[in-house]
């Protein structure tokens, strides 16, 4: 960033909501048309999980992930926020079967488009075989959606990034926007240093970590489509944009992606 | 079972499977039909390029092979865990397999899936967990972690996870488990897993009914009525 830049930033930085602090539903509030969110299974309704009793841990009241309608400059959307303060966003079995309600409702009632504001570190441990059948679902329903012609747009900035199965499940929309405050990747580092060592990969260099899988590292390589501030504004305005992209999910977009990834083994060095 | 014992009693010698540095590739011959073979072995870390070598293989089928059914082999320890397949994007390379594995099944390629050694998590959701059906051996074994991990992350007793595991399938490793849950839809046995296959391949089970199966086998209770609720939300 340059220096002009730098300041332009720090003069709106003294104005702007941070969307990294902010819980799923203010997203949610900041990011579609003022008021427009109508939540489904909200928490009054109390579908939670029910496995976290049996082992004497809290539950949340909509498991950790806010789903419904609203507008988005005036267009017909449906949206999901998953709210990383509660068990860092892991998926679970009634998390996950809410996104796949949602991605199967949007398949029926053909919204404009499929807003997914991920802040989830992967699969939930503590129900993790559901989690994992529950992610590979959540697959199934949006490449469904997408196959139909309904865009779906990812949003990625809160503390957990987008990693574990949900870094998958990004890759598999059509368009990805993140801040610099986003991570996205599968294997977090504290994972790949208990696995390796610290040689491997240092959990605690943290200039190494964004490196690797921040937000401004994956705009580069073009994982992510589009970088914004860490501004619910520019998040709002960068949704807006991306109402207007077209799924393309055919062999031809696949082979080309194919070819893309294969380059990259040899000219993405770390 | 090693993947040359399961080949010899699904296919007797009609197959030319080969292994290529943990990746499994060929085609074979299954009641008169060509099935392409596709799967990992030696439990396989799923990095960055093995990904793509096996997204290469579906894309091949799909443009030179229309509608020729896919058999996926699944052995893998789950995803590499290494800096480098970060940095590169696993989770990209991953999602493409998976996307690949998806617009097969569009295109109407039956895409089998058999766990005949193990499964762990991000080397199974991409393969095995996106295909139409998926099957298993009885000896295999499929989880995410094992509950000593489990019990380390979540500071749960082991003993408690242990006891708990036993009425609810969603805590503990195991096939069996993932038989309760829906998404291992069958065993197949081991002396005549041909018949598994046959059961399978004349199914053409497009449509996703894994929290179904789940519902109605007790595994998974709670996935196939929340769907419901959202469908059903006014």
């Amino acid at each position: 960033m340059n220096r002009e830049n730098f300041e332009l930033h720090a003069s709106r930085a003294a104005t702007r909501t941070s969307y990294a602090e902010c819980t799923a539903r203010e997203r949610l509030a900041h990011v579609v048309d003022a008021g427009s969110f109508r939540e489904w299974l909200p928490p009054a309704e109390r579908i939670m999980s029910p496995h976290l009793a049996q082992l004497g841990v809290p539950g949340a009241f909509d498991d950790g992930v806010a789903i419904g309608e609203a507008r988005l400059a005036g267009q017909r959307v449906f949206a999901a926020a998953q709210e990383g303060a509660f068990m860092g966003g892991g998926v679970g079995e009634v998390h996950g079967a809410k996104l796949v309600g949602l991605f199967q409702r949007a398949l029926r009632d053909k919204p404009a488009a499929v807003l997914l504001l991920a802040d989830s570190g992967g699969v939930r441990l503590h129900e993790a075989n559901a989690g994992l059948i529950g992610v590979s679902e959540v697959m199934r329903a949006l490449l469904d959606v997408r196959a139909a012609g309904i865009p779906v747009i990812v949003l990625i900035g809160g503390a957990n990034g987008c990693f574990g199965g949900m870094g998958i499940v990004a890759r598999c929309a059509d368009r990805i926007v993140m801040s610099d405050a986003g991570r996205l990747g599968m294997s977090g580092p504290e994972v790949i240093e208990a696995s390796h060592g610290v040689e491997e990969f240092d959990s605690r260099d943290r200039a190494l970590v964004w490196r690797t899988t921040g937000g401004a590292h994956r705009h580069r390589t073009g994982d992510c489509d589009v970088l914004v501030a860490d501004d619910v504004v520019a998040f709002r305005d960068a949704a807006i944009d991306a109402l207007g992209c077209t799924p393309v999910f055919t062999l031809e977009a696949l082979q080309a992606e194919h070819r893309l990834l294969v380059d990259r083994l040899d000219t993405l060095q770390p | 079972m090693n993947w040359n014992d399961l080949a010899t009693r699904l296919f007797g010698d009609r197959h030319d499977i080969r292994e290529e540095r943990d990746l499994l590739r060929g085609t074979a011959t299954f009641d008169g039909a060509t099935l392409c073979v596709l799967g990992t072995t030696n439990h396989a870390a799923i990095g960055y390029e093995l990904a793509l070598r096996q997204a290469a293989v579906v894309l091949g089928t799909i443009e030179d092979h229309p509608g020729r059914p896919i058999l996926l082999l699944v052995d893998t320890q789950g995803q590499q865990l290494r800096r480098a397949d970060e940095f590169l994007g696993i989770n990209r390379a991953m999602a493409h397999l998976g996307c690949c594995i998806d617009l097969a099944r569009r295109r109407g390629h039956a895409v089998i899936g058999v766990v005949y050694d193990q499964a762990l998590s991000g080397g199974f959701i991409t393969t095995g967990l996106l295909a139409d059906e998926c099957h298993a051996l009885p000896e295999a074994e499929i989880r995410v972690m094992r509950l000593p991990a489990m019990a380390r992350i979540t500071k749960i007793p082991e003993a408690t996870l242990a006891q708990l595991s036993q009425a609810n399938p969603v805590f503990a490793p195991g096939v069996e488990n993932y038989v309760a849950m829906g998404a291992v839809r069958s065993l197949w046995n081991p002396d005549d897993p041909a018949s598994g296959l046959r059961t399978a391949l004349a199914a053409r089970n497009t449509r996703d009914v894994r929290a179904a199966d789940g519902e109605q086998r007790g595994g998974r209770t709670a996935a196939r009525p929340t769907v419901q609720k959202v469908l059903d939300a006014a």
